[in-house]
């Protein structure tokens, strides 16, 4: 079970610094809190034209929510913001089980590999805490 | 050679994730012997009826098992039954003195003085009560071994300080506070005394006579019994000037349309249907832990607490803290260098081993420690060396698993 969840894939996305850092061209700004373990993150994102420049966090968390927001960055930069709320949609559904399809998760690419976090329902809010930051800070 | 308690707990004798359960949470709740799942299902099986509402036998009988459960408690600290208000747990009990005692006797200008060591629950009361009535808010902080500083009780505790609210064991660090001498120095400057009891009264002899404490807050899940029935006891002459807190039915003496005259003690505090099965389920437990004696459950709980610091400090790559002062029982918080307790905890839920990561509802504490969460490793009597042992191997295996080197 451990070997499904802290892959080497989960090890290196949670510790690496390459995306802890702040954007100092940031245009949004948002922070997302799990007040039920402590986790916390500041989300920032450069938009330009529609489509997401750079992004970047800084925070605290376990390693599941650290390594889904690196990846999640990763994943968003160049996109458009309606590609990428669409993209945090999807990845919310997957993590909840409500998608399984691996087809259908082909475009969360990488991302895709946390989909085993759906087996451990006490980790489903880890894992989603960046892409609800997403989606909070695309939608205003 | 102890009892096999494990005999009594057939909970503890199941599997987790395919691994034997070492159920290490016990600061969250305890696990309930074999004679207190019993004594409910008897209670609803047998004695069901609205307590003293009915003049027919099965309400005679439900009574006398919920009265019956008060004398109980009342025995079990050393107080009168008229002195034990049944809440559904020790947030509800605090509430009811925050809110009920507080609101009534705080003015601007007052004080409550709480420890920064208080638990959500003897904390957030006690900040919308200063908010509501103007008093101050203050707070004792900790010395470096983590006890309560001495400077501050003194500095602190003045005329100015009309309640002082203070948990007599911590449930992070799991130290125990002198609440018998903090309570002396409290009444010479006049201020009542709040003792939040729900981390010691399972685990060492609490005597309220003793300590002299005003207010005493417990639950009941926390000491073998099921969840939604606590305690509160207060002193007589304190909770006959008291107004209600909750209102309603029972609780009553003559209702007009425009006023009301309430009940006595206890059922002044008592409104509504109570929980009469968890009374019979705590009278059950108060039962099984007599019958284990306080001599037997503290010194198995400090084997275990020594064994197990111990050993962990055999551990270069773990962090422990409060683990030095001598006044400690039960509880062991600690970290894994680089590894966030959420992945040590899901670590050792897979080799079966349960323990509390988080910030253990005691933000201001974590954050005065200057942390963002711990790992907690919390027994009661039924834990074994064999469970500190299981703790000890799955945290050996945390950071191979986390792929730190």
């Amino acid at each position: 079970m451990l070997e499904n969840i802290y892959t080497e894939l989960i090890a290196e996305h949670s510790q690496s610094r390459e995306n802890r850092r702040t954007l100092p061209n940031a245009t949004v700004k948002e922070r997302g809190h799990n007040p039920s373990c402590g986790d916390e993150i500041t989300l920032e994102l450069a938009v330009v034209d529609g489509v997401i420049a750079d992004a970047a966090f800084s925070g605290t968390g376990c390693a599941i929510s650290q390594a889904s927001t690196d990846m999640m960055i990763e994943l968003m930069r160049g996109k458009t913001v309606t590609e990428a709320q669409k993209l945090a949609e999807l990845f919310i559904a997957m993590i909840h089980g409500d998608i399984t399809d691996d087809a259908e998760l082909d475009a969360l690419d990488e991302v895709a590999a946390l989909k085993n976090i759906s087996t451990m329902p006490a980790r489903v809010k880890c894992a989603t805490l960046a892409w609800h930051t997403l989606e909070q800070s695309l939608n205003k | 050679m102890d009892k096999n308690f494990l005999n009594d707990f057939p909970i503890l004798r199941s599997q987790m994730n395919g691994h034997p359960l070492a159920y290490l949470d016990n600061s969250a709740t305890t696990q309930k012997p074999e004679s207190v799942v019993r004594s409910i299902c008897g209670y609803y099986g047998g004695c069901n009826a609205n307590p003293h509402r009915g003049v027919y036998e099965l309400s005679v009988k439900a009574t006398q098992v919920y009265e019956n459960a008060r004398r109980k408690v009342a025995e079990f600290i050393n107080a009168r039954p008229q002195e034990i208000i049944f809440t559904k747990n020790a947030t509800e009990s605090l509430n009811l003195v925050a809110y009920s005692y507080g609101l009534t006797n705080l003015h601007a200008g007052d004080e409550i003085l709480i420890t920064i060591a208080e638990h959500h629950s003897n904390l957030v009361p006690w900040q919308r009560v200063a908010q509501m009535t103007g008093a101050t808010l203050n707070y004792i902080y900790l010395a470096a071994d983590g006890n309560l500083s001495a400077d501050d009780i003194t500095t602190k505790l003045t005329k100015r300080t009309k309640i002082l609210a203070v948990t007599q064991i911590s449930n992070v660090l799991g130290l125990i506070n002198d609440v018998k001498t903090l309570a002396a120095k409290a009444h010479e400057v006049g201020a009542v005394v709040v003792v939040d009891g729900a981390q010691s009264v399972p685990h060492i002899p609490v005597d309220v006579q003793n300590i002299d404490a005003d207010f005493l807050a417990f639950s009941g899940h926390k000491m073998l019994s099921p969840m939604g029935i606590g305690v509160l006891y207060g002193k007589r002459r304190l909770l006959d000037e008291m107004p209600p807190f909750l209102s309603g039915g029972d609780m009553i003496e003559y209702v007009e349309e425009q006023s009301t005259t309430y009940a006595e003690l206890p059922q002044k505090f008592e409104a509504g249907t109570q929980n009469v099965g968890g009374a019979a389920g705590l009278t059950a437990a108060i039962d099984y832990l007599r019958g284990v004696g306080f001599e037997t459950i503290e010194r198995i709980e400090r084997d275990l607490t020594t064994f197990a610091i111990a050993e962990l400090k055999r551990l270069p790559y773990v962090d422990l803290y409060g683990c030095d002062a001598a006044n400690k029982v039960g509880i062991i918080t600690f970290n894994v260098k680089d590894v966030h307790p959420h992945d040590v905890a899901t670590i050792l839920d897979a080799q079966g081993v349960a323990i509390r990561a988080g910030h253990h509802c005691a933000q201001p504490l974590m954050k005065f420690l200057g942390l963002n969460s711990t790992c907690r490793a919390s027994f009661y009597f039924y834990n074994t060396r064999r469970d500190v042992e299981r703790l000890i191997e799955a945290i050996q295996q945390v950071r191979s698993v986390m792929k730190i080197f």
